[in-house]
């Protein structure tokens, strides 16, 4: 009887004693923080591939979880800014409110692209700190994954050595895969693409690609056919060779134009589970590099 | 020329750098210290059959917020808010009357540093009870608020005083709060005493089904004493022309439930979603009715319990359009009158009150809106009325995000 207590007092320590009760935004740094952190955190990922991350609700499941997370891991740049300030301050937790150590912004760590020089709704959803979709260039992992894995070791120092040990596997791992792959996309170099929403400024500066139209008429509204029909115009001067859109996005827009002017309409994954084969963060580089080559065709 | 040409090139590209700059490490500038601000601005236009001051049957004792015939100015909403400083936030939103003049509509602080899941608010803030109860009215999905929140809240429990919410370190959402405050919304007869007027409990559940589906469930008390609550234009017995003014005190114990669910395919919002809703209140008045104050000034004990419910769809269908159909119903009950006043106090209606509501909206952007609403209003005994409201809301300025 005595052993069966004890087993039971074991395993109820056990599970509430494990690390780091870590929220992440978005799968990408999600992915991320399991490479860095592997078993030392408990990851929860309040967004899916497939959700808009500028248009999620303020769930209570993601109040009750952000209560008990010692450490939030978000993109920042206003990116969540619809709903992540009602769940953190719903969630009474001090630990993670913005400005305290428990609290991660991705894009902190790199360089911004579209930096607004003006700032005017008139623009659109346009975004003071610069275009939030930072995880479409592999190489921006590398600053994240360093800042990250300094905040996990701040935040847990007992496991100082294995944060320390796992980023180092990480880094030469992630050097060798960008090396590789853009070898492999080196053909999608000064290729021109028209995107669906403004949602590949990275991955375009990493691998060359060359936006030559949008098919939302402004960040964040939705394409009218009048529009549509404009960019139909701007390809037959300035030919592209395939359309861009993520995959929570509506494809229908893609579909039009991809059928009108004749070219690939591509889905990438966008983020870690945008498709079968995006399943961690190695995955979803090769994978969308494979779409990219394959539009090509 | 060419050099004039020079010089001002030269002072564009400066000037472009320093927006640049600016922008960029908006950070360090002086004026990112200014808090959030923003304006929303509203304005329908309604067509009614019947008068709107008349109150729903049953309901003439309680408040009738009703509606606005013809083209209208909306309450334009102008809000603040910022943290005042690593304890503290501060909001305010201030109501801009079309006829001129400004109402606090709220006037808050609220702790972001108390941890372990405690939330304390305090100053003028809408009561936590219910789902709709905190939200703004550029939030709703109708024109207009449910029946039971018009006559049982006046639309909306606005209160000054202290509210503490503590969210439980669960796996589920479990919230409870309390409220103490001075009484000063309908029922509270805000008066100017010692001690609190009015106390509200509330406990909210809520969850994920899934990726697609959530919900939250909640339940509300609310007391309060009212004292010298009184109320024109009252029908009687007698069938006084124009109505009688009563006078009433006593306690008012109001109990509620709250129920919402929303569903999108995969958890994507953007494209199209489902959100189903629907409460229920019950108010027990307990106390001394006094009947006609100007004329025979009559007092006994009255005692009475109105509840009343609706439930609601919201369906957006593609990205932009939505559509909604609300169903109201309410319940004056049937009250208890003191001997005296039996002959003068119709004590039951046998009238339930209710209408029926679609609404169709498209909002160009996330930051404004446009609405048709039709009605079918039964919430006057034989004076069945259709309504067609046109409405806009806009916002200006920050956008900040919106409570589940």
């Amino acid at each position: 009887m005595k052993k069966i207590l004890y087993i039971i007092f074991l395993l109820l320590f056990s599970t509430t004693a494990h690390a780091l009760n870590i929220f992440t935004c978005e799968p990408e740094w999600a992915a991320l923080t399991q490479q860095l952190a592997g078993d030392k955190a408990d990851i929860y990922t309040a967004t899916t591939a497939l959700q808009d991350p500028h248009r999620i609700e303020a769930r209570p499941s993601l109040i009750a979880k952000a209560r008990r997370a010692d450490l939030v891991v978000c993109t920042g740049a206003e990116l969540e800014m619809a709903w992540l300030p009602v769940v953190l301050r719903e969630s009474g937790n001090s630990r993670v409110q913005p400005g305290s150590n428990g609290y991660f912004e991705a894009a902190s760590a790199v360089r911004m692209l579209e930096v607004p020089t003006r700032l005017d709704r008139g623009d659109g959803d346009v975004h003071a700190m610069g275009n939030p979709h930072i995880q479409t260039d592999a190489r921006n992992f590398l600053p994240v994954a360093a800042a990250l894995s300094q905040r996990l070791m701040q935040l847990d120092p007992a496991n100082k050595a294995a944060y320390q040990q796992k980023l180092t596997v990480f880094e030469q791992q992630w050097r060798a895969a960008l090396a590789k792959w853009e070898k492999q996309a080196a053909p999608l170099r000064g290729v021109a693409v028209v995107v669906q929403h403004k949602g590949f400024p990275y991955l375009s500066n990493w691998l060359g690609l060359r936006e030559v139209a949008t098919l939302e008429p402004k960040p964040g509204l939705e394409p009218s056919a009048a529009w549509l029909s404009q960019v139909q115009d701007t390809l037959r001067q300035h030919p592209a060779k395939m359309v861009l859109r993520a995959a929570y996005q509506d494809e229908r827009p893609s579909q039009w134009i991809a059928q009108r002017a004749r070219i690939a309409a591509v889905e990438l994954p966008y983020t870690v589970g945008g498709n079968d084969d995006a399943k961690d963060l190695f995955g979803l580089f090769e994978d969308t590099i494979a779409r990219l080559l394959k539009g090509l065709q | 020329m060419f050099k004039r040409f020079c010089s001002s090139t030269a002072i564009a590209v400066l000037l472009i750098h320093s927006i640049q700059a600016s922008a960029a490490d908006s950070g360090n500038a002086e004026n990112a210290f200014n808090p959030a601000f923003s304006l929303i601005l509203s304005g329908s236009y309604g067509n009614l059959q019947r008068d709107p001051a008349i109150p729903a049957t049953g309901f003439a004792m309680n408040p009738n917020p009703g509606h606005e015939q013809g083209f209208n100015l909306g309450e334009s909403e102008m809000g603040i808010s910022a943290n005042i400083d690593p304890q503290f936030r501060g909001a305010a939103t201030l109501a801009l009357d079309p006829a001129g003049g400004i109402s606090v509509e709220n006037a808050f602080v609220q702790t972001t540093s108390l941890g372990d899941g405690l939330n304390l608010k305090f100053g003028r803030f809408f009561s936590g009870l219910g789902y709709l109860n905190e939200q703004h009215a550029h939030a709703w999905d109708f024109t207009d608020q449910p029946l039971v929140y018009a006559v049982l809240w006046e639309n909306q429990l606005g209160e000054d005083g202290v509210q503490l919410k503590w969210l439980a370190p669960t796996e589920m959402f479990v919230e409870i709060g309390a409220e103490a405050g001075k009484g000063r919304g309908f029922p509270g007869s805000d008066r100017s005493k010692n001690g609190s007027g009015a106390s509200v409990l509330f406990a909210h559940i809520g969850d994920d089904i899934g990726i697609e589906q959530s919900w939250r469930a909640g339940a509300s008390l609310h007391r309060t004493r009212r004292v010298d609550a009184v109320s024109d234009a009252v029908p009687d017995l007698p069938g006084t022309v124009g109505g009688v003014s009563n006078s009433f005190s006593g306690d008012s114990q109001t109990v509620g439930m709250d129920l919402v669910w929303k569903y999108a395919a995969n958890g994507n919002f953007r494209n199209s979603y489902l959100k189903l809703q629907a409460e229920y209140f019950r108010r027990k008045e307990n106390g001394d009715l006094t009947y006609d104050t100007a004329g025979t000034n009559v007092t006994d004990t009255y005692s009475v319990t109105q509840s009343g419910w609706y439930v609601q769809g919201v369906y957006q269908f593609m990205p932009r359009w939505r559509s909604g159909l609300r169903y109201d119903r309410l319940d004056p009950g049937k009250a208890a009158v003191g001997a005296l006043n039996a002959g003068n106090v119709i004590a039951d209606h046998a009238y339930n009150p209710s209408r029926i509501t679609w609404m169709l909206d498209y909002s160009p952007s996330e930051f404004s809106r446009f609405r048709l609403q039709l009605a079918h209003d039964n919430s006057r005994q034989g004076l069945a009325d259709n309504q067609i409201f046109v409405q806009y809301i806009m916002s200006l300025g920050a956008h900040g995000a919106h409570q589940y």
